[in-house]
C-alpha cells in the first residue's frame, strides 16, 4: 500500500494506541515525579526509584515473586510438556476430549474459584497428612504450577501438531527407540516452544495477586500482593517507580518470547515451503 | 490370458537372471501373503499378494488413496497389517518394530532433522547402531560422496535446495545398507526438470549400491522410467503387475490401460472368433476391429478394444482395404506440441478418438485443420482386447 491512507483509519489507529497505552505512559513519566503528590507534576527526581531499593518489605516481596516465578515456570514445563505431547502425539483414544478439555479448564476458570478451591484442598491435605505445612512459598508455587501448566501444555500441542511426525518416523526407522526420539529429536525440535511456554508461565506467575492471595501465609507476601496492599493506604510515588520496571520487565521477556516463537515458525515454513510444493 | 504366449515363452537362462519374476525356482525377496489393512471399516489394502525379488526396483503405482502408501509403511513397520503376513528376506516381519526392521525409508517429505546439519543427518541411523565415530565419519563421506553433496556437509537442511534435500534424504536412508529401501514419491517435492533429470540419477544410484528399491509413486511416468516392474493399484487392490513394457502393451484391464499412457477405449461385441483371429463389431467405433490373435470368450460378449493414439493412422482418402479397422470423422480439436501433433476425431457415434501423429516433416502449412473430415485406422495388431 501506497500513497495517502484514509485519515478515519489513521486517527483510529491513534486513539487505540493512546487509550492503551497513554495511562501506562503516564505512570512512568510520574515515577521521575520529584513530589510528594502522585498526580502533580513538580520536578524531575530519580528518588522514588532510590527509595524503593530501600523499602525492605518491597524488595523481599519481589524476591519471593521471582522466587516462586522461577519454580512454578519450572514445574509447569515439567508437567504441560508431556501433557501437550500425549494430546497431539497419542492420536485418539479413550477420554481424549475429556483430557484436553480438564487441561484447558484452567485458561478460562474464575481466579477466584481456582484460589479458593486450592485453599481448601492445602487445609484438608494439612489436616489429613500434615503436608503442606501451613501455607507459604510452597502453596504459591503448587497453585501457580497449576494454572501454567495448561498455558504450557497448550503451547506444546500447538507446536507439535504443526510439526511434521514423519521426522520423528525417520528418527524410528533410522533405529532410534522412542525415549530417545523424544530427547534427541522431538525436544530439541520444540524448544522454540518450550522457552516461550517458560517465559509465559513465569509472566504469569508473577502477576498473579488473586489466587496467591487465598494460598499465602505469613512471610510470603508476593509483589503485586505487597503493591496492592500498600496502595489500598494511599498510591505512593515508589509505586510508580515500581510499575515502571515490572512493565520494562515483562515488556522485554514477552519481546524475547515472541521473537523465539517467530524464529521457530520462519524457520519451519522455510522447511517446509519446498516439501509442500 | 490375454498376454499372447510368445511373450511369456521368452523365459531362458538369461532371462532367469535379470527376470526373476518369470522364473518359477526364484525365491522372492519381499513376500506380502494376503494383507489386508482395515482403518476402522475402510479397506486400505485388501488381501494383497505380491512377490518382489532381490534387487528389483519395484514400483508400486496408483492414484491418491489406492492403498499403495500403506502397504509400503507396512513393510516399514509403521502399520501393522490387520491380517495377513509380510516376509521380508525369509523373516515374518509380523511385530517387529521400525526400528529393527532391514528396511529404511525416504519420505516423501524428506523428513530431515531440522536442527542437525547433513552430515550429522546422515550419520544418525549409524550411531543408533552403535557403529565407531571413526568408521561412521568414514561411511557418512562415502555416502555423500555418492549422492555428489560432500560441499555441504556441514549446512542445515534448511539452507538447502529442494533437490539437496532429497540426495541428502536419499543418502541418510541409504548409508545403513538396508536391505530394501522404501520410497515414498521421492521425487514429487521436485521441479519438473529437476525431477526427470534425478531419476536417472536414483537408478544409477540403485545399480552401483544393488539395494531393492520399492517405490511408491503416482506418476506413471516416473515409474515406467525407473522400475523394473510395477504394480498397479487401486481401491486397495492390485490390478495387475509386470514390467513396464507388458503394461503398456497388454494391460489386464481397462483401469491399467487409462493409467499407463493414453488410450481410446471402444466398448464392442465379439462377433467372429477363430485360433488365428478375432472380430469385434463395435457400434461405438462404428466399425469391425479385426484383431490378430485368438480372444478367450464367446460370440456376443462385450470386449473393449484399447487403441493407443500414437498406433493410430490419420488420412484425407479412405485406406484401401476399409473392411476392418477403419473409422471416418471430423477433426475437432487439434493441439499442436511440436514434435507431435495430437488430434481429437469425432465419430459418427459421437464418440471422440484421440490420435497423435509424429510431425516428421516440415510442413507449409499444418496437414489437418478442424472440421477436415479424416479416416482413422490401424494394423491388425494395435489394438489389445480388454474384458474388464
Amino acid at each position: 500500500m501506497s500513497g495517502k491512507r484514509s485519515t478515519f483509519l489513521l486517527s483510529a489507529l491513534v486513539f487505540g494506541f493512546a487509550f492503551l497505552y497513554v495511562p501506562i505512559l503516564l505512570v512512568m513519566i510520574y515515577s521521575f515525579n520529584e513530589g510528594k503528590l502522585v498526580t502533580v507534576w513538580t520536578g524531575f527526581s530519580t528518588k522514588w526509584y532510590v527509595s524503593l531499593f530501600s523499602n525492605d518489605g518491597m524488595i523481599d516481596a519481589a524476591w519471593n515473586s521471582l522466587r516462586i516465578g522461577v519454580m512454578s515456570a519450572t514445574l509447569a514445563l515439567a508437567l504441560g510438556t508431556p501433557a501437550g505431547l500425549v494430546m497431539s502425539r497419542f492420536g485418539r483414544f479413550k477420554g481424549r476430549t475429556l483430557f484436553s478439555g480438564m487441561i484447558a479448564a484452567p485458561l478460562v476458570m474464575p481466579e477466584v474459584i481456582t484460589g479458593l478451591s486450592l485453599l481448601l484442598l492445602f487445609v484438608t491435605l494439612e489436616q489429613m497428612v500434615g503436608w503442606p505445612a501451613g501455607r507459604g512459598i510452597s502453596t504459591i508455587t503448587i497453585a501457580h504450577t497449576t494454572f501454567c501448566a495448561a498455558y504450557v501444555a497448550v503451547v506444546v500441542q500447538s507446536r507439535l501438531s504443526g510439526m511434521d511426525t514423519s521426522v520423528e518416523e525417520a528418527a524410528m526407522d533410522l533405529g532410534a527407540k522412542p525415549a530417545k526420539i523424544f530427547f534427541v529429536i522431538t525436544l530439541p525440535m520444540i524448544l522454540p516452544a518450550l522457552l516461550a511456554g517458560w517465559l509465559l508461565s513465569f509472566t504469569l506467575s508473577l502477576d498473579d495477586l488473586v489466587i496467591a492471595s487465598f494460598v499465602a501465609g505469613p512471610g510470603s507476601t508476593t509483589l503485586p500482593m505487597k503493591v496492592f496492599s500498600s496502595v489500598r493506604l494511599g498510591v505512593s510515588p515508589e509505586i510508580n517507580a515500581l510499575a515502571t520496571l515490572i512493565i520494562l520487565a515483562v515488556s522485554a521477556m514477552i519481546l524475547i518470547s515472541s521473537l523465539l516463537i517467530l524464529r521457530s515458525e520462519r524457520n519451519r515454513s522455510r522447511a517446509s515451503s519446498t516439501e509442500e510444493a | 490370458m490375454l498376454v499372447p504366449e510368445a511373450v511369456l515363452d521368452r523365459a531362458h537362462e538369461d532371462v532367469h537372471k535379470t527376470q526373476p519374476w518369470n522364473n518359477p525356482d526364484a525365491v522372492p525377496f519381499i513376500r506380502f501373503e494376503n494383507v489386508t489393512k482395515k482403518f476402522g471399516d475402510f479397506y486400505a489394502v485388501d488381501d494383497v499378494s505380491l512377490d518382489i525379488y532381490r534387487h528389483e526396483l519395484f514400483a508400486l503405482l496408483g492414484g491418491s488413496g489406492c492403498g499403495k502408501t500403506t502397504l509400503l509403511r507396512m513393510l516399514a513397520g509403521f502399520e501393522e497389517p490387520t491380517s495377513g503376513k509380510i516376509y521380508i528376506d525369509g523373516v515374518d516381519m509380523a511385530g517387529v518394530p521400525p526400528y529393527e526392521r532391514p528396511t529404511n525409508m525416504m519420505f516423501q517429505s524428506y523428513a530431515l532433522f531440522p536442527h542437525m546439519n547433513v552430515e550429522q543427518n546422515v550419520a544418525f541411523g549409524l550411531l543408533q547402531d552403535g557403529v565407531s565415530r571413526s568408521e561412521t565419519k568414514q561411511l557418512v563421506a562415502d555416502m555423500l560422496a555418492l549422492v555428489q553433496m560432500s560441499k555441504f556437509a556441514k549446512r542445515k537442511p534448511h539452507q538447502l535446495s529442494g533437490g539437496q534435500r532429497q540426495r541428502v534424504a536419499l543418502a541418510r536412508s541409504l548409508v545403513k545398507r538396508p536391505k530394501v529401501l522404501l520410497l515414498d514419491e521421492p521425487l514429487g517435492a521436485l521441479d519438473k526438470k529437476l525431477r526427470e533429470q534425478t531419476q536417472f540419477e536414483l537408478v544409477n544410484i540403485q545399480e552401483k549400491v544393488g539395494t531393492t528399491f520399492v517405490m511408491v509413486t503416482h506418476d506413471q511416468e516416473e515409474a515406467m522410467t525407473m522400475a523394473s516392474r510395477i504394480a498397479v493399484m487401486n481401491e486397495g487392490v492390485i490390478n495387475q503387475t509386470g514390467t513396464p513394457f507388458e503394461l503398456y502393451e497388454y494391460p489386464n484391464s481397462r483401469y491399467t490401460a487409462n493409467f499407463l499412457g493414453q488410450v481410446n477405449l471402444v466398448e464392442g461385441v465379439l462377433i467372429d472368433d477363430d485360433e488365428k483371429y478375432a472380430v469385434i463389431k463395435s457400434d461405438e467405433g462404428g466399425c469391425e476391429i479385426y484383431i490378430d490373435h485368438a480372444v478367450q470368450g464367446h460370440r456376443g460378449m462385450t470386449f473393449w478394444a484399447a487403441l493407443r493414439p500414437e498406433r493410430l493412422r490419420l488420412t484425407k482418402e479412405p485406406p484401401e482395404n476399409i473392411k476392418y479397422n477403419c473409422v471416418s470423422g471430423k477433426v475437432e480439436e487439434i493441439g499442436y506440441l511440436g514434435g507431435i501433433s495430437t488430434y481429437h476425431v469425432r465419430l459418427a457415434s459421437g464418440k471422440r478418438i484421440k490420435v497423435t501423429e509424429p510431425n516428421s516433416t516440415r510442413q507449409i502449412e499444418p496437414r489437418y485443420t478442424w472440421e477436415d473430415p479424416v479416416w482413422v485406422s490401424w494394423e491388425a495388431g494395435a489394438a489389445s482386447v480388454l474384458n474388464k
